[in-house]
């Protein structure tokens, strides 16, 4: 039997858990994350429920159809202009005064909607309780209580979904009334879009027309055509003068309906809720007032951004060295089943020597840091520490005019510049979204973080592993991210003064309440994600890149490779910023993937050299220090590392988010000048005083 | 002589009265459901005094100075 294909939609709030819903349904696995503004895209996946597949579609969080903001827009855009067979709007049964708010827009577009009052398990922490039977009698829908991350009430939540689609429940909303006098004009406009328009959401759109809403005018114009238009622009004009003179200011009619909405929410709350502890915010509160206090606020976030590199640097250690042995152990087998074979000797050089070798330094070197930090980020985002982060940082962003939302997205770059650059879209300005999306590749991500750990332990700490040694390189590697950070913000100051010229607009940010963590599930789920995606690239970056370098170090020209021609035609410029050929080029070549850099200095190192032992970060400095490294090579090259051009899939995410290629040029200049600079400074005066 | 909420200090609770700002931001505390008669308490500063972090709905909501000096309030308790 064919299946029956039914699309649905999940709105909310932000931050109310519609991804989690929607991954319990679907099984998929959208990220989730403990504030508002994580999910800015539409997803969707199917579930099957009953007889019946239904396309559900996850949507960013948005507070209003309405009065709507601008990243709303997807929002908005899909709820109003696309056919869907149901609504969920998922709402927090914490805050649900405001939540209702969304629902009783929702309703004045379709009835076909099912409210699920997610969060029961916080509600009941903080002794809230909600009368679901009568919230549902009041609204007309049908209304079902969930606590989608421990997967409880979802049956439910799609039985009722079934239900309204097969119209086996008749929903019934209460249309709110608006004053005679505005739902008269409201009349007046529909009936007229109704003359050329044929479709549902006559009562909505004529509502947005009424506020003069610019982008959606724009919309119903392509629709009607002038002349229609023209009628209808008429018809507008003259409802809007009526209400004008029933004393509303023309720019203010959305107030009006907003506050209509908000005094219903507010009725029907006092009815359906109760709170036994009228004080459960105490607690957050309490906490929050530490944590963003003058004398606690920023160091604690240095404090626990230490905290967090120590556990990724000790973590990692024993995980590599276990990893490099087994790897590595492969290394020998593997060439003699290749000459069992009988594969040519160049190709059995090339696979084992080539890509083997750079594959299996990015798993044993590579891995572990990124496991380990990627998992402990996603638990601070969890527990909804990163808000915070946002909140106590606003006001540096502001002096540089800039958005304090723009801290987010600066944390999001730590695990993915690319992840971060997207996430600008939280940012409503479009000025502050550049500098942000510009911004972004000063901090680290997780595929530079092992690079950076690497050199600083061969080259400033030493081998050592006791406490001291860890504590010492886990200060110095905090030094050099307040280093990005501060960059962060000093070139956001500069392109405010400069091409992106401006004031900083307002800015309202929802801190949400702690929540705790799923902690097992996080780790195992981050660190399965993060190993599968650097097991990913590792093969289809590193091992190509292997083989490539490997190449070009074996086939010479006039008896010199064409890796050597390279470098000693790179290394003049190189050696003024303190580096030299190999590690320019590793630079150049570690394009696609941050991660490869050290593996491709390394190779292009022994492929002129004799050494044969490299298991690990030991022999890695001999072999370093052998072809020249001092600490102002490591020096210049964790600069660069911090300070050069974003990873091809950062590149590639901006031009999708900017538009224009001119962003994605400017975003590999400004940090590749910076880092070249800097290098070149250092190099010159370290060279002048005859340091090194 | 009207009071603005950026006046509030930390447990004080008050009253929206009017919101003067215009543009998005004015959609943006609409939004949020901040209209005419609706309680705010202030709860938390910024380790730099700006932003402020007020209570609203049952959300707390930070706000910057700028933002908060055109939303006229009414009815100041003063707990703090
Ligand atoms: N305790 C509890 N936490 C939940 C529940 N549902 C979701 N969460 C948590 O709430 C946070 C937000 O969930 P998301 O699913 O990301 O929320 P969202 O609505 O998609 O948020 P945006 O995409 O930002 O609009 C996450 O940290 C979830 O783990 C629940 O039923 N109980
Ligand atoms: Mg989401």
């Amino acid at each position: 039997m064919d299946r029956m294909k039914k699309k649905i939609a999940l709105a909310g709030n932000p931050n109310v858990g519609k991804s989690t819903v929607f991954n319990e349904l679907t099984g998929m696995h959208q990220h989730t994350g403990n504030w508002p503004g994580k999910t800015v895209s539409n997803a969707s996946g199917i579930c099957k429920f009953r007889y019946t597949d239904y396309m559900i579609y996850d949507l960013p969080g948005t507070y209003s159809l309405i009065a709507h903001s601008q990243e709303e827009e997807v929002a908005r855009d899909f709820l109003c202009f696309e056919e869907q067979d149901a609504v969920i709007v998922v709402c927090d049964a914490v805050c649900l005064e405001r939540n209702l708010n969304l629902v009783l827009q929702t309703l004045e577009i379709t009835s076909h909607v099912i409210v699920c009052v997610n969060l029961l398990d916080e509600a009941k922490k903080k002794k809230i309780h909600i009368n679901l039977k009568k919230l549902s009698e009041k609204l007309g829908v049908p209304v079902v209580g969930t606590s989608a991350r421990s997967k409880k009430g979802l049956d439910k939540l799609m039985a009722s979904v079934d239900d309204v689609v097969y119209q086996r429940i008749k929903s019934n909303p209460n249309h709110l009334n608006y004053q005679p006098f505005l739902e008269e004009a409201i009349t007046t406009v529909e009936a007229t879009l109704k003359n050329f328009y044929p479709i549902q959401k006559t009562r909505w759109l004529a509502m947005q027309l009424l506020d003069d809403d610019i982008v959606l005018k724009e919309a119903v114009l392509d629709q009607l055509g002038q002349e229609n238009f023209n009628v209808l622009e008429e018809v507008i004009e003259e409802a809007r003068l009526c209400i004008y003179h029933n004393g509303i200011q023309k720019n203010h009619i959305k107030d009006v309906f907003v506050s209509e909405i908000m005094r219903v929410s507010e009725t029907i709350c006092n009815e359906v809720v109760t709170y036994e502890n009228q004080e459960y915010m105490e607690k957050n509160i309490k906490i929050d007032k530490i944590i963003t206090s003058r004398k606690v606020g920023i160091p604690l976030m240095i404090l626990l951004l230490m905290v967090v590199f120590w556990i990724t640097i000790v973590g990692a250690n024993y995980p590599s060295e276990l990893l490099s042995n087994w790897l590595f152990g492969f290394e020998d087998p593997f060439f003699q089943f290749l000459n069992f074979l009988h594969a040519p000797e160049w190709l059995s050089n090339m696979l084992v020597f080539g890509m083997y070798r750079v594959l299996a330094w990015v798993v044993a070197v590579m891995l572990p840091p990124m496991a380990i930090f990627f998992p402990l980020f996603t638990l601070l985002e969890d527990l909804g520490y990163l808000p915070r982060v946002a909140f106590n940082m606003d006001h540096a962003f502001k002096r540089c005019s800039a958005c304090g939302k723009q801290a987010l997205t600066m944390t999001m770059g730590f695990g993915c510049n690319a992840a971060g650059v997207t996430g600008c879209r939280i940012i409503d300005s479009p000025r502050e979204r550049f500098i942000a999306i510009l911004t972004n590749n000063f901090v680290p991500c997780n595929g530079r973080f092992p690079t950076l750990i690497a050199v600083l332990t061969m080259f400033f700490i030493g081998f050592s592993s006791s406490i001291g040694a860890s504590i010492i390189s886990v200060v110095l590697l905090t030094i050099i991210i307040l280093l990005g950070i501060a960059m962060t913000l000093i070139v956001s100051k500069l392109l405010s003064k400069t091409i992106l010229r401006g004031v900083p607009s307002s800015f309202t940010l929802e801190l949400p309440p702690y929540r705790k963590p799923q902690i097992v599930k996080v780790i195992v789920r981050s660190i399965f994600d993060r190993t599968l995606f650097v097991l990913g690239r590792a093969i289809s970056v590193a091992a190509p890149a292997g083989i490539l370098i490997w190449v070009l170090a074996n086939i010479q020209i006039d008896h010199v490779s064409i890796l050597t021609m390279c470098s000693d035609f790179l290394n003049p410029f190189a050696q003024t910023i303190g580096l030299d050929g190999v590690i320019l080029m590793a630079f150049i070549l570690g394009f696609p993937a941050n991660e490869i850099v050290i593996p491709l200095i390394m190779m292009g190192y022994m492929a002129s050299g004799t050494i044969t032992e490299y298991t690990n970060l030991l022999a890695l400095k001999t072999l370093l220090v052998e072809n020249g490294w001092n600490w102002l090579t490591a020096l210049c090259v964790m600069t660069m590392c911090l300070f050069h051009f974003p990873c091809s899939t950062t590149c590639l995410t901006i031009k999708k988010e900017t538009g224009s290629w001119k962003w994605v040029g400017l975003s590999i200049l400004i940090p590749t000048i910076i880092g070249l600079t800097i290098c070149f400074l250092l190099t010159t005066f370290t060279h002048y005083f005859g340091i090194v | 002589m009207y009071q603005t909420l950026d006046s509030l200090k930390i447990g004080d609770i008050a009253y929206i009265e009017e919101i003067r700002s215009e543009g998005s931001i004015r959609r943006r505390l609409l939004d949020i459901g901040l209209t005419p008669g609706c309680k705010v308490k202030c709860v938390l500063k910024s380790p730099s005094g700006d932003p402020s972090a007020y209570l609203i709905r049952g959300a707390f909501i930070a706000i910057r100075k700028e933002d908060a000096t055109a939303i006229i309030i009414k009815g100041v308790e003063q707990n703090g």
